[in-house]
Parts: structure tokens; sequence; C-alpha cells
């Protein structure tokens, strides 16, 4: 106390009682920043709620007709001379046989006045290039179908789709439209006679890739990226946790550990392409591991993801109150006990939140994937994580580059669905995480 | 015989006993009815290069209640967690010195921490009661030592801590509520019925009514009271009224050394040193 002095208070022999300033105006200033601060949040929210709306807005009014499909009902004749000369039923020959003339045929017997080379080609584009397959499957299905004439639905081709569903104008001048009159013609005709559909398309869903917009689909990315999530998942995760815990909890502070921390925080922030170009070096050029596989894009995206999970994991680890560990050690529990017992529990939201993060990230994530040949037009479905796939982001992508018109439906409505399944995965996340959370 | 212990001068023969404690040497004492559960000698705690406790010796009876009261960072804390280990936890902390329960130091290296500390139990400062149910915080100490063969087994342990704790009535009916869903007082009691669950020795007591209001406190104290005749306890307190009602054995500390220790009524009563004096007469602290 002694080298302790109260400061001099200027004028103290006259000092006044200070009292709040509880003036009209003051205040109502105070309440004013107060509204204007409510109102720039209000403002912030708004913003971005117009821009995600405007955003679902023009990705849906663009990709929803994707679902849709116009087919075109033909009487096909299945003629035996043809497709089975020897009469032998046998699959292979039904498989080898050009199904190709039967739709031709038919389109020629509704439009017999069309004779010339050129235009009868282009009557043709009207079913798709691959309504042949369509017709084979049928036959191997059902050999008995060979020698009868069936009212078949065929997939129109793209640009008939395309016409059919609006997206080509009629006004434009002919010279400038994919479509001439005459085709416009000959669609019209067909529609007229009652021969149009416009169908739900479940191809979309159920098939492969394809260079024919009209029957392109979307089911091969997303099982190529499911299995890349799962794959991902399945080794971000564990890794992920077992080595925040044991950096949180166990591992002793020292310059390893600081140099380890401050080099995944830099990872995390290292360009997703970087993690590309070493799954390339590494997977594919030292391991050998298969090109276009989801088991080399789970393995890049999880390289890419651990840094996201170690961090959220040992921040939430580091939120759990050091009182239940003290209680925990206070009544002998080992340290694993009270990692395991309790602060693990209790991190399990925040671990789970930061998974998701990570993972949301890493399933849009399409630059990484292309140094590992995800990038690759593959038309079969992916059956397991080493055959040759791609995923969503890299299609759309895909199709985005394609120069069809058709295909810009398309690459719309891969959006879509690639938004679906982050919804639903996410949807899935925030379940388990609440499934976990506990009450206090 | 109270004088043979309150005598702060004794220390020094308690030094000159062999450590660890012979069996023999254990045999001596028992008749002295006062056996001591705690020997504590030289036991200096540094927090980095901070000293915080400086060469403490301190004898804790068996089956008493010891009060450790001094000014705030006196280190009358550190030294009760000194005793079950529990600034092994603390980065940076280090303990020199010798503490032996029932002659056996607890800072050799081959004894098993996680035994320790079962067999002297903690209460914290503020009710820490694990986010589980209520039969979930008491059943855990059990659960991991392994205490029990049966869930029968398990009832009744929980059972009996609770009603040992003094809470069975309050929450009989609602064992599978929230442990953390209890008053205050309650989840202190809580939180001595989860410590007293694995049976401990002794309890080691934190300023366990700090959190509390005098209600509650009335009713830690005659627990407290109560786990006398069963438990060694040693409580931290900044209530010297509390450490004068509940405690027989009372040590002061200041500036991490312990000044005097010795018989409750007489440390509040005749303080053989003048800062005991100044601290109990409210001069300073």
């Amino acid at each position: 106390m002694t080298d302790f002095t109260m400061p001099s208070i200027p004028g103290s022999a006259t000092a006044r009682l200070r009292k709040p300033d509880l003036s009209p105006g003051r205040i109502s200033r105070r309440y004013a920043a107060e509204r204007r601060f409510r109102l720039y949040g209000v403002l912030a929210v708004g913003l971005a709620i117009v821009m995600l709306a405007l955003l679902l807005i023009s990705i849906v009014s663009k990709g929803y007709s994707a679902f849709m499909q116009t087919r075109i009902n033909l009487d096909i004749t299945f003629d035996a001379q043809e497709l089975d000369p020897q009469n032998t039923r046998d699959p292979a020959v039904l498989k080898a046989a050009n199904y190709t003339p039967p739709i031709r045929k038919a389109l020629s017997a509704q439009f017999p006045d069309v004779t010339e080379r050129t235009d009868r080609r282009r009557l043709y584009d009207i079913i798709s290039n691959g309504a042949d397959r369509q017709l084979m499957k049928m036959v191997l299905a059902n050999p008995a179908i060979i020698g009868t004439t069936q009212s078949v639905s065929l997939l129109a081709g793209d640009d008939f789709d395309m016409l059919n569903k609006g997206r080509i104008s009629r006004n434009v001048p002919e010279a400038e439209r994919v479509l001439s009159d005459k085709q416009l013609g000959w669609f019209d005709k067909l529609q007229s006679g009652g021969r149009v559909h416009y169908a739900f398309n479940l191809d979309f869903l159920t098939s492969g890739d394809s260079r024919e917009p009209e029957q392109a689909g979307i089911l091969g990315a997303l099982i190529g990226s499911l299995l890349t999530m799962i794959t991902t998942i399945v080794l971000a995760l564990p890794l992920g946790v077992m080595s925040a815990i044991y950096l949180e909890e166990f591992a002793p502070k020292n310059r390893i550990t600081d140099i380890i921390e401050v080099n995944i925080n830099n990872l995390a922030a290292v360009p997703s392409i970087v993690f590309g170009l070493l799954g390339l070096a590494v997977f594919l050029g030292f391991f050998g591991l298969p090109r276009s596989a989801p088991l080399v894009g789970g393995l890049v995206l999880s390289l890419m993801t651990l840094p996201t999970v170690i961090i959220a994991t040992r921040t939430a680890l580091k939120a759990v109150p050091p009182s239940i560990r003290e209680a925990a050690y206070g009544i002998g529990a080992s340290q694993l006990q009270v990692v395991l017992h309790h602060v693990l529990p209790l991190a399990t939201p925040g671990i789970m939140t930061g998974a998701i993060i990570g993972l949301a990230r890493a399933l849009g994530e399409s630059a990484p994937l292309l140094m590992i040949g995800m990038v690759a037009f593959i038309v079969d479905v992916p059956r397991s994580i080493v055959d040759p796939s791609t995923v969503l982001p890299v299609q759309v992508y895909l199709w985005a580059d394609s120069p069809e018109r058709a295909f810009i439906e398309r690459t719309s409505a891969g959006i879509m669905v690639l938004l679906v399944f982050l919804i639903l995965m996410n949807a899935a996340a925030i379940f388990v995480r609440r499934r976990f959370e506990r009450r206090w | 015989m109270n004088d043979a212990t309150s005598n702060t001068v004794m220390r020094s023969g308690h030094h000159g006993m062999a450590l660890p404690m012979t069996a023999a040497g254990k045999e001596r004492r028992a008749p002295a009815s006062e056996a001591t559960k705690i020997h504590s000698k030289d036991v200096c705690v540094f927090y980095g290069q901070k000293q915080a406790l400086f060469n403490v010796a301190l004898d804790i009876p068996e089956r008493q209640v010891t009060a450790l009261i001094g000014p705030s960072g006196c280190g009358k804390s550190t030294y009760l967690r000194c005793l079950n280990r529990m600034n092994d936890v603390i980065e940076g902390c280090r303990v020199t010195g010798t503490i032996a329960l029932d002659g056996e130091n607890i800072y050799e290296t081959k004894l098993d921490v996680v035994m320790l500390r079962a067999r002297i139990g903690m209460v914290f400062q503020k009710p820490n009661p694990f986010p589980k149910s209520i039969y979930d915080n008491v059943a855990y100490g059990p659960r991991i030592h392994g205490m029990s063969q049966s869930k029968a087994d398990l009832d009744e342990i929980v059972h009996g801590s609770l009603e040992r704790a003094g809470l069975w009535n309050e929450v009989k009916d609602r064992l599978d509520s929230p442990g953390t869903g209890l008053s205050g007082g309650q989840q202190q009691r809580l939180c001595i019925a989860r410590a007293i669950a694995v049976s401990p020795e002794v309890i080691l007591m934190d300023e366990p009514c700090s959190a509390l209001d005098p209600i509650a406190t009335a009713k830690i104290e005659e627990l407290i009271d109560e786990l006398r005749e069963n438990y060694t306890i040693i409580i931290v307190t900044h209530s010297m009224q509390q450490a004068a009602r509940v405690s027989q054995k009372t040590a002061f500390f200041h500036l991490g050394n312990l000044v005097e220790w010795g018989e409750t009524e007489q440390i509040f009563t005749s303080p053989r040193d003048e800062r005991t004096q100044g601290y109990i007469t409210g001069r300073f602290g």
C-alpha cells in the first residue's frame, strides 16, 4: 500500500456525483443503433436467401425437364428373316443382329413420300440412335415376338425432345435452327397422329452416361460418388478422429507435436488439386492402383478431408469441460476410460459437424478427381470401388462441356441430383449427431 | 493425546520415522488411537517455474475430518490435489517430496495412479455430475473397477451409496433422469455418492459447499460428519465457520507454506502463529 496512491481527481474539492446520462436523445440513439444492427443482419440473411433462391430457381427451371422424356410410338415389325435368318433363337445371334432397319422401316412406313437420301437420314433422326438397343433387349427378353409387329414406345432424338419441350423455338429462321422445316412437319404429323408421348424419364436415374443426351443417365456418377464417399468416410473419419484424440489427449506437448499441428492446419488450406496430383503420383504411379476408380478417388478425398476432421475433432475435444475429466479421473478412471466414456461422447456432436463439413466439401470436389482419371467417359455403372467410374460433380462438368442443346437440362438435372445427395448425406449426419447429443 | 499431535514441534518427530513406514512402525502407532492415514513430508509443487508449495509436512489422521484453510492462492487446493495425484493431469506441474498413504509412497513410479484414485475419492468445488443418469453417475466407478458381479450387486452399491450420501429418498423414483437435472446441493451430494460408491478410504473435498446455498451447505456438513465414521476426510474450505464446525484437525496454509496445523479447537482458540491469528480473526485473507 505504501507505493500506491489514489490518482488525484481534478477539482476533487468540488467533486460532484457522476450520474449516468439518461437523456432521451442518448437512449434513443442507443436503440437506433441496435435497430440498425439488426437491420443489417436481416438484410444479410435476406440477401443470402435471395441468392440461394435464384440459384435453385435457375437450376430447377433448367433441369426439371430432364426428368421427362419424349417418346414416339412406332409399329415395329420384328422380321425373322432380318434378325434371325437361321431361326436359331440363340441369344448370341439375337444380340448380334442389327435392330436399326426395323426402326427405319417403321419410320418410312409413316412417311412413304420421303425418298431422298438426305431427307431420309433426317427423318431417322426423329428416333434416338440408341433405340435399337431397346429393341434388342425386348427381343432377348422375349424371343417369341420375332415375326410379329409390336407397337413400341421409342426414345425420340434429342433435338426432337428439345423441340417437344419447347427448348427449340419454331420462330427462328430455318437456317439458324437445328431442325429443318421438314423435320418440324414430320414431328407435327407424328404428334397429330397421337404417336408422341411425354413420360417420366426413369432412364435418367437408372442408366449410365452416354454420348447421346437423350440416353445419358446419372446413375453411374451417383454410384461412383456413393462409393467414393463411403471410401472417404471409412478412411478419413476413423483416421482423423484417432489422430485428433491422440494429439489432443495423449501426445506430449513438445516441438514435434507443435510442428505436426502447424502442418495439419496448413494441409487444411492446401488447394484440392494438389491432393489430386499427390494421388496421381502416389496411388496410381507408385502403388499402381486402377485409374478412375472410386477407391483412389476416396483415398485422395480422404487425404483432403483428414485435416478438416482432425481440426474439428480437436476443437470438439477441447470444448469438453475440464470438470467432467476431473470427475472421471477423481474416481479412478484411466486416461483411456476418461476419453472413451466421457470426453468422446460429449465431443461427438462437434466431431460429426466437422465430418459433415469435410465430407460435403469432398462430395462437391472435382479438381483432384480429374487428376486421377475420374473424368473419363464411362458408360457402365460401377459395381465396386475398383471399377472405372466418375462422380457427380465431374459428371456435371462433363455434361456442361458437351455441345448438344439437350445436355443443358442434363447438367442442371445432374446438379439437382448432387444437391439431393448432399442434403440426404447431411441429414443423415445431423440425425446421427442428434442421437449422440446429450442434454446437459 | 490431543497435545501430542497438535504440537507443531512434533513434526520433526514424524520426519524421523522411516519412509515408507514399516509394518512395525504402523503397529507402534496404532495404540495412539490416531493412526496417521496420510503422511506427507517436504512436499513441493511447481507449476512450470513457479513454486506453489514449499516443503509442506502434514499428517492426516484416520477417520477424522481435516480442514485446510487459508487465503486464496495459498496452495491448499494444490496440496489436496497432490494427495490423489490429480496434479499429474496438469501440464507442467511437478511434485517433489514424499506423500505416503498407509505408509506407501504414492509418488512411487510403480504405483498405479488409477488404483490410488479408487482409494482416495474426490469431490470438487463445482458439482460436476456426468451428463448421464443419476444411476449411471453412481454406478460408473463400481463398473470401471469391476466391483459388482451382477446387476443386483450394482443396484445395491448404488442404493447404499445414495443412502449414505443422504440422497436416496430424494432421487429413488427418478434414478434414470439425468444427474445434471438435480439442484446444486443434490448434485454435490450425488458427487459424494459417486465418490463413496467405489469404497474409498479417503475423501478429498475441494470447497464442496462454495457453490451452494446455506441449507444445502448444512446438509453437506451434516453428511461429512456422518461420513467421518468410515472415511478419512480432508476438506478445503474458505469458510472458517465451516472448518470449525466439521473438522477435528485444521491446517492453515499461507503463500504456499503450511503455517500451522493441529486440533481445530486449538487453531481457532489459541493459534501459535500470528499469521494464523490474523487470518482467523479476519485481518487478512
